[in-house]
């Protein structure tokens, strides 16, 4: 196990290096950064001048190492705009993000399993079909549209939720969090339904898919003909065994979400990482965008990471090697 | 009381299970009788589609659309069980009738410890503490001969073989102590050495335990070593019953006749396997009058005519055959 663990931490660092190459060479090939720092009537000494102070003036190599060198020590600059700590700006947003993408994916956790072990168990039934309906607009009906909508009903003509911004907040361990506080979930209900909806439906449809395959298995009715009530059969015994491929989904559509929240951020005015991604790229905010795409990264890897560790307790055949 | 005036523990009458499929009805279990004394052994023989295990799952009330029982009664001391409700049914199984599948690879759940699957039974159908379910669990493991059961009731069903595994499926199914255990195929996935280890543990926990059992197989040696009674079902009906010796012996019926010469003589491995000829008919659409007519040697006109009905013959034996076999008369 814990050689495991050694190994897994290796090819995660592995990953990570490869993700700053790559981050490295797009940076260094997309826009001038030095414009953005000097200003606009700078003559062309200034600007020489200025790309010396960022560096800029040196081989790829040279500058690549001078990157990953701070990006160890944690150090990421400062941004452009702001002139602050790029490290500092991102991670002030995060938890606003974070907060909206666990909550979006605990109601499409709620609404999927029970749903698809019901359409699973039941194929036939017209129940079923219109939840299979459902989850097929949920899959094919755009983010930015769905949020419209809500807002429109929900805000405007209802009136019964709030159309934009993250309300009070309350803080915990230094995180702003508005989870604690009852204007916060307020204003985390639309945004997160519009960013559940789609994940809900793929959920869904694996969910359905895996207990359809399982209730062909024999143990399934061995488990009735114990006497064992429909409800333990179905999820007790059927829905750990079609859980593995829901499992691998859920972690890729957590760190998707993580990841890509920012449509549904611009439409809410959610102040989370994502809007102020969409902004740094506007400015070319360099550092900001580094810390962005490292930490989404770092976010897949350690998602993934955790989901093979979550295999091995479903499923005992599975074994860390 | 005389024998004939006792109850049996199981009287099924004139099932009738259908499945209602896009290639249409498919009569897999059309007007079976038959009935189990306490204690006894039955087995339940024909070629695979016969309709064997869906004579078993309707006893249980295991059968799932779109597969219907149609009609009939299964009595169990007197309650009928097709009129049962879910509820009932979830009583009887496992306590009163419980049952052992085919394949022991795939009737056990592998996300599960043995353990927690033997300690399911006990929690749905006793009041014992977590405590005396566990001992109860180790000695029911120890009894179908598995050693240092307290490990293994942690271990997984992939860290077994399938001999073991279907000691822990038999284990499962004797834990209530149910009345009637239904055998279905036990040990046709299993090695030929297996095979009858399995039958020998089988027939001592059901001797042991007072059980009845149905012992479902197509193996009609198999079944004349344990059973009592035989029933032989082909196309979903009874084409013979009667008492296991005779029946063996002197079978009426030619169906059973050539069964019993299909089984391969073990002191004489170069003789060819006799075959019955032909294959079972599309149970979809049945030809009119004896559905084993075309495969039949002594089949005539009248043959495809007119369904015979089960009716007595010698002894103990019924059969359901214009031109039933005399003893001594090969088919
Ligand atoms: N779920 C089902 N749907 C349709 N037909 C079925 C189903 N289960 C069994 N049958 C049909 O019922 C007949 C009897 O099957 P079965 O009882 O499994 O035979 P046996 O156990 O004697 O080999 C077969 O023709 C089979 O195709
Ligand atoms: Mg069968």
């Amino acid at each position: 196990m814990t050689g495991y663990i050694f190994k897994r931490l290796l090819q995660m660092t592995l990953v990570l290096w490869v993700v700053s190459v790559i981050v490295f060479l797009m940076m260094s090939f997309t826009g001038d950064p030095v414009f953005m720092v000097v200003p606009i009537d700078a003559t062309d000494a200034e600007i020489a001048q200025a790309r010396r102070l960022l560096g800029l003036d040196q081989s790829l190599f040279v500058q690549y190492g001078r990157f990953v060198t701070s990006l160890v020590q944690g150090d990421f600059g400062n941004s452009y705009v702001f002139r602050q700590p790029a490290m500092a700006l991102i991670l002030e947003r995060l938890p606003a993000t974070l907060e909206m993408v666990l909550v979006a994916m605990a109601l499409a956790l709620v609404v999927a399993i029970p749903l698809g072990v019901y359409a699973g168990a039941n194929p036939n039934s017209r129940i079923s079909r219109t939840i299979m309906a459902g989850s097929l607009l949920g899959i094919s009906l755009p983010g930015f549209w769905v949020g419209m909508v809500l807002i429109f009903l929900f805000a405007v003509h209802w009136g019964i939720f709030p159309s934009s911004g993250r309300g009070d907040t309350a803080e915990i361990f230094g995180l702003r969090v508005s989870l604690l506080t009852a204007d916060g979930w307020h204003h985390i209900i639309l945004p997160a339904v519009t960013l559940s909806l789609a994940t809900m439906a793929i959920l869904l449809r694996m969910t359905r898919a895996g207990m359809m395959e399982v209730n062909r298995q024999d143990f399934m009715k061995f488990a009735r003909a114990k006497g064992a009530t429909r409800r333990d059969v179905l999820y007790k015994h059927g829905l750990k065994n079609a859980l593995i491929p829901v499992i691998t989904i859920f972690g890729l559509q957590l760190g998707d979400l993580i990841a890509f929240a920012t449509i549904t951020e611009t439409i809410f005015s959610w102040p989370g990482m994502g809007k102020l991604l969409i902004d740094s790229i506007y400015r070319a905010d360099r550092p900001v965008i580094v810390v962005y795409l490292m930490l989404v990264a770092l976010i897949f890897v350690v998602i993934n990471f955790l989901v093979d560790i979550i295999y091995t307790l479903i499923d005992p055949r599975i074994t860390l090697k | 009381m005389t024998e004939a005036a006792k109850q049996p523990l199981l009287d099924v009458h004139d099932l009738r299970t259908h499945f209602h499929t896009f290639g249409g009805t498919v009569k897999a279990v059309n007007g079976v009788s038959f009935d189990i004394a306490e204690g006894e052994v039955m087995g339940l023989v024909g070629e695979s589609g016969g309709g064997k295990s869906v004579v078993g799952f309707s006893i249980l009330g295991l059968i799932d659309s779109p597969g219907k029982i149609e009609g009939g009664q299964i009595l169990l001391d007197g309650e009928d069980l097709v009129k049962a409700g879910e509820a009932r049914l979830r009583e009887i199984r496992g306590r009163e009738i419980s049952m052992v599948f085919q394949d022991p690879m795939t009737s056990l759940n592998p996300l599960h410890s043995v353990g927690r699957q033997m300690d399911e039974v006990l929690r749905l159908h006793s009041d014992l503490d977590a405590q005396a379910r566990h001992s109860a669990c180790v000695e029911m493991l120890e009894s179908v001969g598995i050693s240092r059961a307290t490990e293994r009731l942690r271990a997984y069903p992939h860290q077994f073989s399938g001999g073991m595994r279907q000691r822990v499926v038999i284990a499962i199914a004797l834990l209530a102590r149910p009345r009637l255990i239904i055998a279905d195929e036990p040990t046709t996935a299993l090695d030929v050495t297996i095979q009858s280890q399995i039958l020998k543990l089988m027939r001592r926990q059901i001797a042991e335990k007072g059980a009845s059992m149905i012992l479902v197989t197509h193996d009609l040696a198999v079944v004349s070593e344990m059973a009592d009674r035989i029933t032989v079902l082909y196309c979903g009906n009874v084409v013979e019953r009667g008492r296991a010796r005779e029946l063996i012996e002197a079978p009426a019926h030619p169906y059973t006749r050539g069964l019993i010469d299909s089984i391969p003589d073990p002191s004489n491995r170069h003789e060819r396997l006799k075959q019955i000829p032909g294959t079972v008919p599309d149970i979809r659409n049945l030809p009119q009058g004896c559905n084993f007519r075309d495969r039949c040697p002594r089949a005539q006109a009248l043959c495809a005519e007119i369904e015979p009905k089960l009716s007595a013959q010698r002894g103990s034996l019924s059969a359901a055959c214009h031109f039933p076999l005399n003893p001594g008369e090969s088919a």
